[in-house]
C-alpha cells in the first residue's frame, strides 16, 4: 500500500503547526477537517500568549489576524448583590508581543490558506470515521468508503479526541475532569470598545471572573476585548455542575452573568452575532492522555495540554508547541524510517524539555487545590461583603475601622484550621 | 435572551439523520438523574411525558460534548455530525 508521511486529523492550531512545519521540510502531508473551513469548528475563550512559542514559530504567524494586544488584565470576585475587582496594567505588557486576543474561525482559517499556498493538502468537509491498522500499528485513516494510508497519523481534533480514544491511548473521559465554556460574540463599535474597557484601539483586556457567576461552582466568567467585539462566556465544571442539587442549568448561567450591574453596561446596546460552546480540559497533568503510539502522536487539546491556574487559562500555545514538536519527532523518524513507538516517543522528551509539559507538571496539584468551594463560594462572598461594611456610613456611629474589620474577619471563620490548612496548601501549586 | 433565539442566531446545516443517538432502554433502566437535560449549553434535551422518554433536538447541537461526558451511563451515543454538516462558527 502506498503511503504518504503524514496525515492530520483536524485543522486547529496544534494540526496547522504541524503542518506548518512538516511542509517546511518536504515531507507529504494531507490535513482532514471536518467542518466547512479550517476554523469553523473551533472554539476559544480567548486569548493566546505568544512568548512561549516565539523561538518554535519561526515566521508562521506574521500577519496574522490578531485582534487586540491584551494590556490590561482584569480579576473580580463577584457576591451575591457586590463584586471586587483588580485592574492591571503595566508597560512591559504593552511593550511587548505578549499575548493577544483572537476569534479561531477567521485566525485557523488564514493560517490553513497559508498552508494551502506552501502545498500542503488541506481537505475540509471530511471526518474521520476511523483508523486503518496494519501489524498493530496505525496506518492511516478511514472516512466513509475512502482510506488515506500515511506512515504518522496525528491526532489533532481536540478535546473530545476520538483518534485518541480509538487508538487507545485515551481512557474514558470522566466529568471531573472536564468543564464546559459557554460563549457569545458581542458586536459593538471599536471606540465604544475602547472607551468602556479603557484601551487604545488594538489594544485590549481580559477579565476573569469567580463567584456567583457561576453560582458558587467551580469556574468563572470571561471577558476578552476583541477589535470590534467583546467575546463573554463562563466556564463551569462538569461534574460541580451535576453535583448541585437540583443540578445547574448550563445554558441559564451566561445570561445571569449578563444581567449583572457591572457587566450588562459594559455590553449595552451590543448585538451577540454568535453563540458557542466546547468542552476545556480541567485534568491537568493526570488528564492527559498517552501521546504517541506506533504510527500515532497527540497533539494540543486532543492531549489534554490545557492549563487552568485560576488566575490565568491556557491552551492555544500548548497546541501550537506541540503540533511543531510532533512536525519535529516525525521529521526525525522519516529520516530513520521508522515510525514506531520507540522513535515517536522522543516527542514526550521534546515537550518535556519545553514549557509545554515543564509547566503542565509544575501545576500537578493545581486540579485538587482548585476543587476547594471556597473558591467560589466562600471567598467571592466574603471579601466583597467585607468592604460592603467598611464603606456603609447609615445612622448611628461607625465604630473602629480597623476592630470592626477584624471582628468581621475573624467572625467569618477565614482564619480557621480548615481554611489556612487550605491556603497553606498554595505552597505546593 | 431565549436560548432558542441564540442558537437561532448560529449558522447551522442540518443533516437529514441525527448524530447524536440516545439508546432508551439504558436511560430508562439505568439512569435516573438524567444529567443531559441541565448541562446541555443549548438546552436541547428534553423529556417527553407522552413518550415517556428523552428526546434531543440536535439540529442546534453546538458540538461541544458536554453531554458525552455527563451521560457516564452511556445511554448517549454521541459522535460528530458527517463532514460539512452541524454547527459552522463565523467566529469561534
Amino acid at each position: 500500500m502506498d503511503k504518504i508521511d503524514v496525515v492530520i486529523v483536524g485543522a486547529g492550531l496544534a494540526g496547522l503547526s504541524c503542518a506548518y512545519k512538516l511542509a517546511d521540510k518536504g515531507l507529504q502531508v494531507i490535513v482532514v477537517e471536518r467542518g466547512d473551513f479550517p476554523g469553523s469548528k473551533n472554539v476559544t475563550g480567548g486569548r493566546l500568549y505568544l512568548m512561549p512559542i516565539k523561538s518554535l514559530i519561526g515566521d508562521m504567524l506574521d500577519g496574522a489576524p490578531f485582534e487586540r494586544k491584551v494590556v490590561r488584565e482584569q480579576w473580580s470576585l463577584f457576591g451575591r448583590e457586590n463584586s471586587i475587582n483588580v485592574d492591571f496594567t503595566a508597560n512591559k505588557f504593552r511593550d511587548h508581543d505578549h499575548s493577544y486576543t483572537i476569534l479561531r474561525a477567521r485566525f485557523d482559517r488564514w493560517l490553513s490558506e497559508r498552508l494551502i499556498a506552501k502545498g500542503v493538502f488541506v481537505i475540509p468537509k471530511y471526518r474521520v470515521d476511523d483508523l486503518l491498522w496494519e501489524n498493530g500499528s496505525v496506518a492511516g485513516i478511514k472516512a466513509g468508503n475512502e482510506e488515506i494510508y500515511a506512515h504518522v497519523v496525528v491526532a489533532s481534533d481536540g478535546a473530545l479526541s476520538f483518534m485518541a480514544e480509538k487508538a487507545g491511548l485515551r481512557p474514558k473521559m470522566m466529568p471531573k475532569q472536564y468543564a464546559v465554556g459557554m460563549k457569545e460574540i458581542i458586536e459593538l463599535p471599536e471606540e465604544k470598545i475602547n472607551d468602556r474597557f479603557n484601551v487604545e484601539s488594538d489594544e485590549g483586556c481580559a477579565h476573569l471572573y469567580l463567584g456567583d457567576v457561576t453560582k458558587g461552582v467551580f469556574g468563572g466568567g470571561f471577558i476578552y476585548t476583541n477589535k470590534n467585539t467583546v467575546s463573554i462566556g463562563i466556564v463551569a465544571g462538569i461534574q460541580a455542575m451535576m453535583a448541585k442539587d437540583p443540578p445547574l442549568d448550563a445554558y441559564t448561567l451566561l445570561d445571569s452573568f449578563k444581567e449583572r450591574y457591572e457587566i450588562k453596561r459594559l455590553l449595552n446596546g451590543g448585538n451577540t452575532v454568535e453563540y458557542s460552546a466546547h468542552v476545556i480540559q480541567e485534568g491537568g497533568y493526570n488528564g492527559l492522555s498517552k501521546l504517541c503510539g506506533d504510527g500515532i502522536i497527540v497533539t494540543g487539546d486532543a492531549a489534554g495540554f490545557a492549563l487552568n491556574v485560576g488566575v490565568t487559562v491556557r491552551g492555544m500555545e500548548f497546541a501550537i508547541a506541540s503540533g511543531i514538536m510532533a512536525a519535529e519527532t516525525i521529521i526525525d523518524a522519516k529520516e530513520k524510517d521508522d515510525f514506531s513507538v520507540r522513535t515517536l516517543s522522543s516527542y514526550e522528551n521534546r515537550l518535556k524539555k519545553s514549557f509545554v509539559l515543564q509547566d503542565i507538571e509544575s501545576s500537578k496539584e493545581m486540579p485538587d487545590f482548585l476543587e476547594n468551594d471556597d473558591f467560589f463560594t466562600f471567598y467571592p462572598e466574603r471579601f466583597p461583603g467585607f468592604l460592603e461594611r467598611a464603606l456603609w456610613f447609615g445612622e448611628g456611629p461607625k465604630g473602629k475601622m480597623g476592630k470592626t474589620l477584624w471582628n468581621e474577619i475573624k467572625s467569618s471563620g477565614m482564619l480557621s484550621f480548615k481554611r489556612l490548612k487550605a491556603l497553606y496548601r498554595i505552597k505546593n501549586i | 435572551m431565549k436560548i432558542e433565539e441564540k442558537l437561532a442566531i448560529d449558522a447551522f446545516k442540518t443533516d437529514k439523520e441525527s448524530h447524536i443517538r440516545i439508546n432508551h432502554d439504558i436511560c430508562r433502566t439505568k439512569c435516573t438523574l438524567k444529567y443531559c437535560l441541565s448541562v446541555c449549553p443549548g438546552h436541547l434535551y428534553e423529556y417527553n411525558e407522552e413518550m415517556k422518554e428523552i428526546t434531543v433536538e440536535y439540529a442546534g447541537c453546538l458540538e461541544c460534548g458536554t453531554c458525552r461526558i455527563a451521560c457516564q451511563k452511556g445511554a448517549i451515543e454521541w459522535v460528530y455530525p458527517r463532514g460539512e454538516y452541524g454547527v459552522q462558527y463565523r467566529y469561534g
